[in-house]
């Protein structure tokens, strides 16, 4: 099974028509999803696919790359910032500043790439999560940001405002449709860019950098380039989610968020696409639906609320949600390092091999 | 005023320096970035609260028994969490203890709530006393000068004289020639745990006294620890404890000059120390073998 013959079979970006069907039958059903599902769950999957647009960037740069990064709350929070800042200061029609905003997180990428040239494991975890609070108290601190206060998102608009033709997105549907379409470019160039030069030479430093470099591939380059590009993809994650939650502030972009962000990388599975996209959906589905109202939660619900009573407090039940995850995340490395994808590896050969 | 800073500086800068000590000694002996370090320190500190709230024993029981839990802590957080994984990564390590955090942070919140605490020690904040003119010392920062030295000969008689520290000695030096002579790898990685988050839970109440406590007032001050350790090279416990002053330093005197800035001229000195020395101050920096 999935045996490649020769180089120009791996770099196929579709590997079989097995594939493509089942990629064009589930775009299509994402497509049509929005007419049977009640409006609350719009607002969610808006938010699923901002967090798997994040994932596979962080992907590119954790699973593929080998680095690690605990600071992507700061590149979240630049593309979110970014984006706003240019709509209301500058007039920036926001196909425009959406990008454009991610160049910048892009930048700041770049910029903590070159510390990451000298720096591994611990060293590195420690300079990312530096940059993440940094930029969490620089947008905290100046008043041209909103400070404390928090910004609001101005209307998305799709045209160009200025020239006379506007086309402003008001629903959380016409919002889902815009964010599934991006998501799916970014996810496919993706999966592109891991078949390219680039690719190749990210999975070689994560191999081995002293290796990789020996082979001719510039570690300059191509480590600061997986720093940009990782935080392109969450520059652009974030300019949506500014948008799909209309309100933010400082302390929206958290350490516990970039902790979060690793989590759906690691759970879904390190260095495979189809993971970051499955642990974003699971974990962002766990913290926004089912662990927030844990107290009505099905079969559990009454159950933690009376232990709650007899030996916790009622009002903190709230934290249950970190509970869980905290035991996701341990139980996962204990028990399944691949994570989800390891999982569907597993289902995969158990039917492809089956009756044996 | 400059003295004023300096001590200051240098209270704050061991109270990093005594967290600090307890990254260090975990990533000595088995090269676990422990994450959780705040998060352990912060539910033993809890502990302490519940006994003085609930049972009113008097603060040095209290403070005995919560050292006593603390270390079971450790040991248990080692025990059950770490051990089972087979083969780890390095990344996959650091989100075990990520993943302890998130479980000790989520369980405190849920026993204790998240409003914000007063938890007191003996040794007060606002007792204070002026040795030199101009220089005003508290009691609080005496306290964490006797303590820190106090700890820091403990740990120097540890690991000089007893059996239990040379076998520590050794699991750092080489698993594998201490598993040869008859070392058990394993319950040295708990003993370092436990440790490590004894070393915490004492850090802890003197960061808990200084300002409030909740679930969350351990992250800032592990940060800044965690700084530390790397400011001292992760290897070495009076290089750390150097670092944890250094750092305590360098934060107040920024402080004074820009105060808005403070919460971060930790990182930004980290990180321009790291491009320098990527391994620390105080460290040998090995070149990995491929």
């Amino acid at each position: 099974m999935d045996m490649k013959r020769d180089y120009y079979e791996d770099i196929e970006l579709i590997g079989s028509g097995v594939v493509l069907f089942w990629s064009a039958a589930f775009l299509i059903f994402l497509f049509t999803l929005p007419f049977y599902t009640p409006s609350y769950y719009i607002y969610l999957l808006n938010i699923i696919l901002v967090h798997v647009i994040l994932a596979v960037g962080l992907n590119i740069l954790v699973g593929y790359t080998g680095q690690i990064s605990l600071g992507h709350a700061g590149f979240f929070a630049i593309g979110a910032y970014g984006t706003v800042f240019l709509m209301t200061h500058f007039q920036v029609p926001f196909i425009f500043a959406l990008p454009l905003a991610a160049f910048i997180a892009a930048f700041f990428g770049f910029i903590l790439g070159l510390p990451a040239l000298r720096l591994e494991g611990p060293y590195l975890a420690i300079a990312t999560l530096g940059f993440g609070l940094a930029i969490m108290h620089v947008i905290g601190t100046w008043d041209i940001f909103g400070g404390r206060m928090g910004l609001h998102a101005p209307p998305l608009d799709l045209g160009i405002p200025k020239m006379g033709f506007g086309w402003v997105l008001e629903s959380d549907v016409s919002m889902y449709y815009l964010i599934l379409v991006i998501a799916t470019i970014m996810i496919v160039s993706a999966i592109n860019l891991m078949k390219t030069r680039i690719g190749r030479a990210f999975v070689a430093i994560r191999d081995s950098d002293i290796a990789a470099e020996v082979m001719g591939v510039n570690l300059t380059i191509y480590k600061t380039l997986a720093f940009a590009i990782s935080a392109f993809y969450a520059g652009i994650a974030g300019g949506l989610f500014a948008f799909v939650c209309g309100f933010f502030d400082p302390f929206t972009f958290n350490m516990i968020l970039s902790i979060v962000f690793l989590v759906m990388v690691v759970v879904g599975g390190l260095g495979s696409i189809l993971g970051a996209i499955m642990g974003a959906t699971l974990i962002t589905y766990l913290q926004y639906d089912l662990l927030k109202n844990v107290s009505e939660a099905p079969y559990v619900g009454d159950f933690l609320v009376a232990v709650s009573k007899k030996w916790f407090t009622v009002i903190g039940l709230e934290n249950f949600g970190s509970i869980a995850l905290g035991l996701i995340m341990i139980g996962i490395i204990i028990f399944e390092p691949l994570g989800m994808y390891g999982v569907w590896i597993r289902i995969k050969k158990y039917w492809m091999t089956w009756p044996f | 005023m400059i003295g004023q800073l300096i001590v200051e500086g240098l209270a704050i800068g061991a109270c990093y320096g005594l967290m600090a000590i307890g990254v260090v000694i975990i990533y000595k002996t088995s090269e676990v970035v422990n994450f959780a370090q705040g998060e352990m320190a912060m539910f033993s500190t809890f502990i302490a609260y519940h006994i003085l709230l609930h049972y009113h024993f008097p603060f040095w029981q209290a403070f005995l028994i919560t050292m006593v839990f603390a270390i079971l802590l450790g040991v248990f957080i080692e025990f059950a969490f770490l051990r089972p994984a087979k083969e780890p990564t390095a990344l996959g390590l650091i989100v075990i203890t990520l993943g302890a955090e998130m479980l000790l942070m989520g369980l405190a919140g849920w026993k204790w709530g998240a409003e914000q605490k007063a938890f007191k020690i003996p040794m007060s904040f606002s007792v204070t006393h002026e040795p030199i003119k101009g220089v005003i010392i508290s009691d609080w920062a005496i306290g964490v000068f006797v303590i820190a030295a106090i700890l820091m000969a403990l740990l120097y008689l540890f690991f000089k004289y007893t059996r239990l520290g040379v076998a520590m000695k050794a699991t750092q030096q080489n698993k594998n020639a201490a598993k040869i002579m008859g070392v058990r790898v394993e319950r040295m990685f708990s003993l370092a745990w436990g440790l490590s988050s004894l070393m915490g839970a004492i850090a802890a109440m003197f960061f808990a006294s200084r300002a409030t406590l909740d679930p969350n007032f351990m992250m800032e001050p592990f940060l800044r620890a965690f700084a530390a350790a790397v400011l001292g090279g992760l290897m070495s416990i009076p290089g750390v404890l150097i670092g944890g002053g250094l750092l305590g330093l360098i934060e107040n005197f920024f402080g004074y000059v820009w105060p808005e800035w403070k919460p971060i001229v930790a990182f930004l000195v980290i990180v321009l120390v790291l491009c320098v020395r990527p391994s620390g101050l105080f460290a040998k920096h090995y070149i990995k073998k491929v």
